[in-house]
C-alpha cells in the first residue's frame, strides 16, 4: 500500500478497471508483491490465523443467529434445539463456541510474539494500539456471546461483569441499570447483548483493516528487530508468506478440530449446561479461561472500586507500552536481561490465570508453625503476581532500557541469516 | 476605510462558530433518544409492589421471594441473632448502621425486631449471598467471599455496603408489602 506499486495491468480490460477502481492493484500490492522480511518464523503466521478465526466466527455466528432466539424463556431451549434438531447444528455451535477459545489462543500468541520481538516500538506504535483495541473488542464480543445461551454461568458472569460499572462513584448504579434496561439482568439485557454480539465482530473487521493498513505502511518487524535494508532482506508475500501462513493455519486447524470433535466441552464450564436461575448463584463463579488473569487481579484487591480500577488498568497499560519501553533494541534476542523477564512475565500471566480459576480462600500452603503461622491462600499469590504484572511494565520496561547492555545487532537481516547458518 | 486585521475575529467567524455550535447541540439532542432507549422501559417501571404472608416462616428460617426481578430475603430472626446484631459496636463497621435503623415498625408501633427484610444482592458485584453461612452466621457471598452479619451489614470481604433494605411495611401482623 505504501511505496511504489509494481502492479502492471496485463490487458485492455484490467487497464480499464485499473484507471477507474484500482482494486486489483490494491490486492496485488498488499497480498502478492508486498515485501516480507525473509527471516520470519512461525510465530508470524498468527496474523493470518487470527483473520481465519474472525472469518470462522462470523460465518458460524450468522448461521447460528438463524436459529437462536434472544428471549429469556426461549434462549436456552433454542440452543438445545440447535444442538439436537438443526442439521449440523451441533457442529456449528461447537465450532463457534470453541472458535472463541481458539481465537484467544491465537491472539495471546500474537501479542506475546509482539512483546518478545519488540514489535510495539517505533514506528509501529499505532499498529500496536490498533491491535490492543481489537483485543478489547474481542473480549467484549466474547462476553456478549457467552451470555446468549442463557446458562447459569451466562447469567452470573454477566451479573458480575455489568456490576463492575456500579463501582464508579455517584453514577455507577445508574450505568448498571442503563446497561440492563431493568433492575437486574433480564429480557431487555439479553436482547441488546444479542444485537451487540452481532455488531461487534464487524467493528473488529473495521479495526483489522486499519491494523493491516498500518502494517503495510511500516512493514513487518522480524526476529532480529533490524529493519530490512533493501530487496536482499525481503521476499514477496506470495508465494513465500502465503505458503508459510497456509501451513501454520493447517496445524492450527488440527488443534481446533481436536477440540470441536473430541473435546467440545473441555474449554467450557459445566455450570453453563444448566439453565440460568436468577435466584441461585452457583457456588463457584468463573469467567471463560481467556479472562481469568484479569479476574484474578480484580479479586486480589480487597476494595471494590480499587479492584475494578486495577483490572481495567491491566488492559490499559498495554496501550502505552511503546512509551514505557526505553530500549532502542527491539528483539529480545539481543536483550539478555529483558529476555529473562519476558519469560517470567509469561509465567506470571499464566499463574494469574490459574489463580482466577480457584476459589480465593483456597490454601496453597501453610507458613510458620501449625498454631501461629498463616495460611498462604490463592488471594495472597494473586496479590504477588498482580504486583509483578504492573512492576514488569511500569518499572522494568523504562528501567531495563537504561541499564541493560544489548548484544551487538547484526548488520542486516541477510547477515544474520547467513551468520546463524555458519555457527 | 476601516482596516480588517486577519487575527481579529470577524462577524463571519462568529457566524461560523455559532452555526457549528448549533449543529453540535442538535446532533447531541438527536443522540439522547438512542441512549435513553436503553433505560428501564415503562413496563419494567410499572412492576407493582407485592404482598407477602410471613406468618408461616418459623423462627430461624428464611425465604427468598422475587421483587422487581431481584431476590428479597425474608428472615425470621432468633433472639440470639437479634442480640448478636445489636451487640456490635457500630464504629467498627465499614458501613455504620445500627440494627434498629434497618428494621421497620409493625402495626403495634413497636420495631419488628424478629423480621429482617433485605435485597438479596451482594453489594460487591451482584451475586446472591448464602444465608446462615460465614463467620457471623448471617450471609456469605460465594463469589468473592463477602461476609454479612445477622443484620445484613458488611463485615468482611470486598463489598463496600450493607445489604440494601427494600421499601416495605407491615399491613397486618403477618403480612408485609414490599415496594
Ligand atoms: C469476534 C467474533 C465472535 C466471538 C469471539 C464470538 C463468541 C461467542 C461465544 C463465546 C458464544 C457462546 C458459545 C456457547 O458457549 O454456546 C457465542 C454465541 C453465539 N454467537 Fe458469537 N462470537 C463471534 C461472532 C458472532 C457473529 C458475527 C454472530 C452473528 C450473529 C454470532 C452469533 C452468535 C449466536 C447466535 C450465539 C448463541 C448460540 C450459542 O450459544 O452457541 N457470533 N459467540
Ligand atoms: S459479588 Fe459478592 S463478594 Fe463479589
Amino acid at each position: 500500500m505504501s511505496g511504489h506499486s509494481t502492479y502492471k495491468p496485463s490487458n485492455g480490460f484490467t487497464k480499464w478497471i485499473d484507471s477507474r477502481l484500482p482494486i486489483v492493484r490494491l490486492v496485488h500490492d498488499a497480498g502478492v508483491s508486498y515485501p516480507t522480511p525473509k527471516n520470519l518464523n512461525y510465530w508470524w503466521t498468527f496474523g493470518g490465523i487470527l483473520t481465519l478465526c474472525l472469518g470462522i466466527q462470523i460465518i458460524t455466528g450468522i448461521v447460528l443467529a438463524m436459529h437462536y432466539i434472544p428471549q429469556t424463556d426461549l434462549a436456552f431451549a433454542s440452543v438445545e434445539h440447535i444442538m439436537r434438531d438443526v442439521n449440523y447444528g451441533w457442529l456449528l455451535r461447537y465450532v463457534h463456541a470453541n472458535g472463541a477459545s481458539m481465537f484467544f489462543i491465537a491472539v495471546y500468541v500474537h501479542m506475546f510474539r509482539g512483546l518478545y520481538y519488540g514489535s510495539y516500538k517505533a514506528p509501529r506504535e499505532i499498529l500496536w494500539i490498533l491491535g490492543v483495541l481489537i483485543y478489547v473488542l474481542m473480549m467484549a464480543s466474547a462476553f456478549f456471546g457467552y451470555v446468549l445461551p442463557w446458562g447459569q454461568m451466562s447469567f452470573w458472569g454477566a451479573t458480575v461483569i455489568t456490576n463492575l460499572f456500579s463501582a464508579i462513584p455517584v453514577v455507577g448504579q445508574s450505568i448498571s441499570t442503563w446497561l440492563w434496561g431493568g433492575y437486574a439482568i433480564g429480557d431487555p439485557t439479553l436482547n441488546r447483548f444479542f444485537s451487540l454480539h452481532y455488531l461487534f465482530p464487524f467493528l473488529i473487521v473495521g479495526v483489522v483493516v486499519l491494523h493491516i493498513w498500518a502494517l503495510h505502511v511500516t512493514g513487518q518487524n522480524n526476529p532480529t528487530g533490524v529493519e530490512p535494508k533493501g530487496d536482499k532482506d525481503t521476499v514477496p508475500f506470495t508465494p513465500y508468506a502465503t505458503a508459510k501462513d497456509a501451513l501454520g493455519m493447517s496445524l492450527f486447524l488440527i488443534l481446533f478440530a481436536y477440540f470441536v470433535f473430541f473435546n467440545p466441552l473441555g474449554l467450557g464450564d459445566v455450570a453453563n449446561s444448566e439453565i440460568a436461575n436468577p435466584l441461585k448463584t452457583p457456588p463457584h463463579i468463573v469467567p471463560e479461561w481467556y479472562l481469568l488473569p484479569f479476574y484474578a487481579i480484580l479479586r486480589a484487591v480487597p476494595d471494590k472500586l480499587g479492584g475494578v480500577l486495577l483490572m481495567f488498568s491491566a488492559i490499559a497499560v498495554l496501550f502505552v507500552l511503546p512509551w514505557l519501553d526505553t530500549s532502542k533494541v527491539r528483539s529480545a534476542r539481543f536483550r539478555p536481561i529483558y529476555k529473562q523477564f519476558f519469560w517470567l512475565h509469561l509465567i506470571v500471566c499464566i499463574g494469574l490465570g490459574w489463580c482466577g480459576a480457584q476459589t480465593p480462600d483456597l490454601v496453597i500452603t501453610h507458613v510458620g508453625s501449625a498454631e501461629s503461622g498463616i495460611n498462604f491462600t490463592v488471594t495472597h499469590l494473586a496479590r504477588i503476581l498482580s504486583f509483578y504484572y504492573f512492576f514488569h511494565f511500569i518499572i522494568l520496561f523504562p528501567l531495563l532500557g537504561l541499564i541493560e547492555k544489548p548484544k551487538p545487532l547484526p548488520e542486516s537481516i541477510s547477515a544474520s541469516v547467513l551468520g546463524t547458518a555458519k555457527s | 476605510m476601516a482596516e480588517i486585521h486577519a487575527d481579529e475575529p470577524t462577524r463571519r467567524d462568529f457566524l461560523y462558530v455559532a452555526t457549528g455550535a448549533f449543529a453540535a447541540v442538535g446532533a447531541a439532542t438527536a443522540v439522547w433518544p438512542l441512549i435513553d432507549q436503553m433505560n428501564p422501559d415503562a413496563s419494567v417501571l410499572a412492576l407493582a409492589s407485592i404482598e407477602l404472608d410471613i406468618g408461616a416462616i418459623p423462627v430461624g428460617q428464611e425465604i427468598t421471594v422475587k421483587w422487581r426481578g431481584k431476590p428479597v430475603f425474608v428472615r425470621h430472626r432468633s433472639d440470639a441473632e437479634i442480640q448478636a446484631a445489636e451487640a456490635v459496636d457500630i464504629s467498627t463497621l465499614r458501613d455504620p448502621q445500627t440494627d434498629d435503623a434497618r428494621l421497620v415498625k409493625g402495626p403495634s408501633g413497636q420495631l419488628e425486631k424478629q423480621w429482617l427484610i433485605l435485597i438479596g444482592i451482594c453489594t460487591h458485584l451482584g451475586c446472591i449471598p448464602l444465608a446462615y453461612k460465614g463467620e457471623f452466621n448471617g450471609y456469605l457471598c460465594p463469589c468473592h467471599g463477602s461476609v454479612y452479619d445477622t443484620s445484613g451489614r458488611i463485615r468482611q470481604g470486598p463489598a463496600p455496603l450493607n445489604l440494601e433494605v427494600p421499601p416495605y411495611k407491615f399491613v397486618s401482623d403477618t403480612k408485609i408489602q414490599i415496594g
